[in-house]
């Protein structure tokens, strides 16, 4: 295929491959789609019948290139270095040119519209494996789990990138490729386009007869008040208008281009939004109780991600505070228990003055402050606990962690007392490891929470004695307790030391070790953070890319031309034709309004056969 | 309170039997078209071949254009317009479409007439069942699989009642369009019945109806094409066969009836290039409420995926298109295989592969 550029009047000598002709004839028209419709090389594409003339004419009505069937045979080249002189000096220059045709060969054939359809397809079977396999970067959790279970399959799979399919080299390398030939595509069409438009319509073909759709009629009118009724009524209709001799030329409908090549561009905007938003992107998360706060620095998340090239103090300045939060549920039905609406009430500061605000923060509806979005990610309780110690210290008071584990919200939840004494005043570490249910029913028989609201709350919670492990530095969870150099507290008659609490009950530990209180419940929600900066150019991206497609696709390029010519008997004939990019029923329809609209000034002469026999419409021109 | 639950409970039931009862009605539909097609192979049809014979050298066909004028009398007036002579481009084969599932018998008409009216009889009362549901809720009918295959089913007998209504030629759509709706029905209210209910939260946002309700437009549409594709590639072999000299083959009988090629395929063309934008929409509008829901537009959730892949795969048909040597039947098998990716990411991902979507309930 050839990329040159074609200006309207190119004529047949060049080359046929660089005519736009096939184009012109209907490159989504679904009558050329039949598979012998391909033209052969030595014909011009627009039709067997066009004369060499009339190929000029429907040259370049677009800026898509022409695929030249025989392409694939005609494209691979032999040498490209032609003779080679004798000499080391000789040698290099033939190296030279050799490596340019070769380099040449290849961006033609990466830009070609064949290799961009190839890459396309490729594009869309390597995304399919992301979605088999579970991927790190979506669920890290799950693809752990699939690793675990297929012992075998995991090197290989791991070898092959399909744990982060998005970011392989594989997948990279064919949309890198892609996008290098859309550029490749994008910039001698944009230039081609350009030309075009300062182009003029290309002149008439000398047998207008020979076009898509076509009409004449003879009047009394004289030929030049034909054309200048002509030139009025197509721009009146805005098309391009160029009057030359005895025709005259127009086209319209540029913007099909135009919104062709604004999708294509919008599809890099979005390539660079995304990629900007990947490497700059931060996002993290935290976990608040009711009455607690967040300020946005490294130190006080939980967990954080961040792209590449970001930087700790590119975090925006602001702060939170977690007032309540508050959740309902289904009370009734197959679907008893699901979540409703969840809504976070916060107070913020966006860290431009001291001043603060309240907003709710609901899952749909983050808050967006100081160019970040605090979005609600899940929910949950806190039993308000306080521990005296053997001596009547306090030891701990607050919320204790706690980890959903069904969708009734039955919590794990853990207190670690590192630092405390008995009664004798020795140092001793104790922790505690239980239950929390929101909804405690024992007819049920289970500890498992029966629905997920406050209705019957109740704290069952077991104790341990021994080193809690928090000194050996390893970092550990606050959600788990390591019991292996731990000992259960047991009753007297030897079974473990277990309690069912109620919001106000107390649970005294044997040995007088201590005594734990259970002042109340708290919620708590999780929150992330998250700071991205390719977004508003991902929607501007996107939505440019909408409007480019809706111009390329639904308008359509024309060329309409009119010519009026003395005739044998001295009446003047008047011959419309008209040509699209693609054959639609719309142009032969234009046709005909042009041709009403410009009888006023040149009335059918009264015994004018061509318009005397309405013929019946056919099945193909009904379509 | 509980009041109204009843009432949303009466509802929800009214809903079933309606969907219940658009099916039954669907099903005489369904049983009107075979006798409409059983007449039809009766008729004497081999039209086509002989109109290829006689048509074959001539390349031009006419149309004359008549327009009323207002002007002279009070619009009665004709003003005889100049006719506007078309070509067909070179290498069609200038076969002119099938009369239709009827042929040329009017009994067969007759009971294609009747499995029209049935087929908006049925559309009715299942456009019933979707609204009372959507009552029942108090919003939009499509929170879960099988208010989603309801809905889509309704909306794509929509969209052949509106191109009957808008003239154009798909009567011969009605037979495989009343046995898919069957079949989506048939799925939803045995496989993938929910019990009307509300949203889980994340599912709370305006961008629901809009997302929700361009994927099932694009959906319902897009089918309407890919039928128009499978219907191509049967009658382009048909066509082929003739044109080599043979005989109709086998299933000659039906394809001589069916529009041709050309037209199938152009209208297959016209049907997908009009809904790519919207389903290129449809997938911006979940990637912003993706945003707000889940802090990040585009996650490659399974969901996700596909909707990519499926807009991949038709950006390769309308390229296919573009491009010389890959028209015709290469393209119709990529628009096949598109549509495929669209179904499997409706049925496919919700049932297979679970993420984040699947809390639509299968
Ligand atoms: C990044 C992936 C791409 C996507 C999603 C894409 C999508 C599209 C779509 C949907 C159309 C249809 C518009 C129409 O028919 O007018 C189109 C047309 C076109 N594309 Fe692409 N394209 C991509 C890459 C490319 C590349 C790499 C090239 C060049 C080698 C290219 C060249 C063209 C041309 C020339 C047309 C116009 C065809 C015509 O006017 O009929 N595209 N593209």
């Amino acid at each position: 295929m050839d990329r040159e550029l074609h200006p309207g009047n190119l004529t047949m000598a060049k080359s046929d491959s660089t005519m736009d002709a096939g184009g012109a004839a209907g490159t989504d028209d679904p009558a050329n789609a039949a598979p012998e419709a391909a033209p052969d090389a030595g014909k011009p594409a627009a039709g067997t019948a066009v004369e060499p003339d009339d190929t000029a004419a429907s040259a370049a009505l677009s800026t898509a290139p022409v695929e030249d069937p025989a392409d694939g045979g005609t494209a691979v080249p032999g040498s490209f270095g032609g003779v080679r002189r004798p000499g080391a000096l000789g040698a290099a220059a033939w190296a030279a040119r050799e490596g340019l045709g070769w380099a040449r060969w290849f961006w033609r054939q990466l830009t070609s519209m064949r290799v961009a359809l190839i890459l396309l397809f490729l594009l869309s079977l390597a995304t399919i494996p992301g979605s088999l396999v579970p991927q790190s970067s979506v669920d890290e959790v799950k693809a752990q789990a699939w690793k675990d279970s297929h012992k075998t399959l995991t090197p290989i799979y791991e070898k092959l990138q399909l744990f982060h399919v998005y970011s392989s080299v594989w997948f990279s390398a064919i949309y890198i490729l892609l996008f290098v030939s859309l550029i490749g595509c994008i910039i001698p069409r944009t230039w081609q386009f350009v030309g075009q438009l300062r182009g003029r319509p290309p002149a008439a073909p000398r047998l207008l007869t020979r076009m898509p759709a076509h009409a004449t009629w003879r009047t009394d009118a004289a030929p030049e008040q034909v054309l200048a009724a002509a030139e009025k009524v197509l721009r009146r209709r805005r098309f391009r208008v160029e009057r030359s001799g005895s025709a005259v030329a127009s086209e319209k409908g540029y913007l099909r281009e135009a919104g062709n090549l604004l999708f294509h561009i919008s599809l890099i905007v979005l390539l660079l939004a995304f990629a900007a938003g990947q490497l700059w992107k931060s996002e993290g998360g935290k976990l608040i109780v009711e009455g607690d706060g967040f300020a946005n620095t490294l130190t006080q998340y939980d967990d954080f991600k961040s792209g590449s090239l970001f930087r700790a103090d590119d975090l925006d300045p602001f702060s939170f505070s977690l007032d309540s939060f508050s959740g309902s549920y289904e009370r009734t039905g197959p679907q008893k228990g699901t979540p409703r609406d969840y809504a976070a009430h916060i107070t913020y500061s966006d860290g431009s003055d001291g001043s603060t605000r309240k907003a709710t923060i609901k899952v749909n509806e983050p808050l967006e402050t100081a160019g970040s979005k605090v979005y609600l990610i899940g929910h949950g309780y806190a039993p308000m606990v306080t521990f005296r110690d053997g001596k009547g210290d306090i030891a701990f008071k607050g919320p204790m962690p706690a980890l959903p584990l069904d969708s009734n919200v039955t919590e794990t939840t853990v207190a670690k007392i590192p630092d405390m004494r008995d009664k004798d005043g020795n140092k001793v570490q104790i922790g505690f490891k239980g239950n929390f249910v929101p909804t405690l029913d024992l007819k049920t028989g289970t500890m498992l929470s029966q629905f997920p609201a406050l209705d019957n709350p109740g704290l069952v919670l077991t104790a341990y004695k021994g080193s809690l492990g928090v000194d050996s530095g390893v970092p550990q969870s606050v959600y788990q307790l390591d019991v292996s150099k731990m000992k259960q507290y047991t009753t007297k008659d030897g079974s473990p030391f277990a309690q069912l609490l109620k919001v106000g009950d107390t649970m005294t530990l044997p040995d007088g070790a201590g005594t734990l209180h259970f002042d109340g419940i708290k919620q708590w929600a999780t929150f992330q953070v998250s700071q991205k900066p390719g977004d508003a150019w991902a929607l501007v991206g996107a939505v440019a890319a909408l409007v480019g497609l809706a111009g390329s696709l639904f308008i359509q390029r024309r060329r309409i031309w009119i010519r009026a010519l003395p005739g044998t008997d001295g009446r003047t004939v008047v011959e419309l034709a008209g040509l699209g990019r693609s054959e639609s029923a719309r142009l032969p329809e234009e046709l005909a309004g042009i041709a009403a609209a410009l009888q006023p000034d040149a009335p059918p002469a009264a015994d004018a056969p061509d318009s005397a026999d309405p013929a019946e419409p056919s099945e193909g021109a009904r379509a | 309170m509980i009041l109204a639950a009843a009432a949303n409970e009466n509802l929800a039931h009214i809903s079933n039997y309606l969907i219940y009862s658009a099916m039954a009605v669907y099903t005489l539909a369904f049983l009107a078209h075979i006798t409409e097609w059983v007449f039809g192979s009766r008729s004497a049809v081999g039209r086509t071949a002989a109109a290829l014979t006689a048509e074959a050298q001539e390349t031009t066909s006419t149309v004359t254009v008549t327009t009323r004028s207002a002007e002279q009398g009070g619009g009665t007036a004709v003003l005889e317009r100049p006719k506007v002579v078309t070509r067909s481009a070179p290498g069609s084969r200038d076969i002119p479409d099938g009369p239709g599932a009827a042929g040329t018998s009017e009994k067969g008409d007759l009971y294609g007439r009747i499995a029209i009216s049935l087929t908006v009889l049925a559309w009715a009362l299942h456009v019933g069942g979707v609204l009372t549901r959507a009552m029942s809720v108090q919003r939009a009918p499509w929170g879960n699989m099988y208010e989603f295959s309801t809905t889509f089913g309704s909306v794509a007998v929509a969209v052949y009642l509106g191109l009957l209504v808008a003239k154009k030629n798909v009567r011969w759509l009605g037979l495989p369009l009343v046995t898919s709706i069957l079949l989506d029905l048939g799925l939803a209210v045995s496989v993938l019945y929910t019990a009307s209910d509300q949203l889980v939260p994340a599912l709370h946002s305006y961008w629901l109806w809009i997302h929700v309700s361009c994927a099932i437009v694009s959906g319902a549409a897009l089918w309407v094409g890919s039928a128009s594709s499978l219907f191509y590639l049967f009658r382009d072999s048909y066509e082929a066969r003739l044109v080599r000299g043979n005989d109709g083959g086998a299933w000659g009988n039906i394809m001589s009836r069916l529009p041709s090629a050309a037209t199938l395929d152009k209208f297959a063309y016209r049907i997908n290039a009009t809904i790519f934008p919207l389903w290129t929409f449809t997938i911006i509008a979940g990637a912003i409420w993706a945003e707000a829901a889940w802090g990040r537009y585009w996650g490659w959730d399974p969901k996700e995926v596909w909707a990519f892949i499926t807009w991949v795969a038709y950006a390769c048909y309308l390229h296919a298109r573009a491009t010389a040597g890959w028209k015709g039947r290469k393209a119709a098998y990529l628009a096949l295989l598109a549509f495929a990716c669209y179904l499997f990411n409706y049925y496919g991902v919700n049932i297979f592969l679970g993420g984040k979507h699947s809390y639509a309930g299968v």
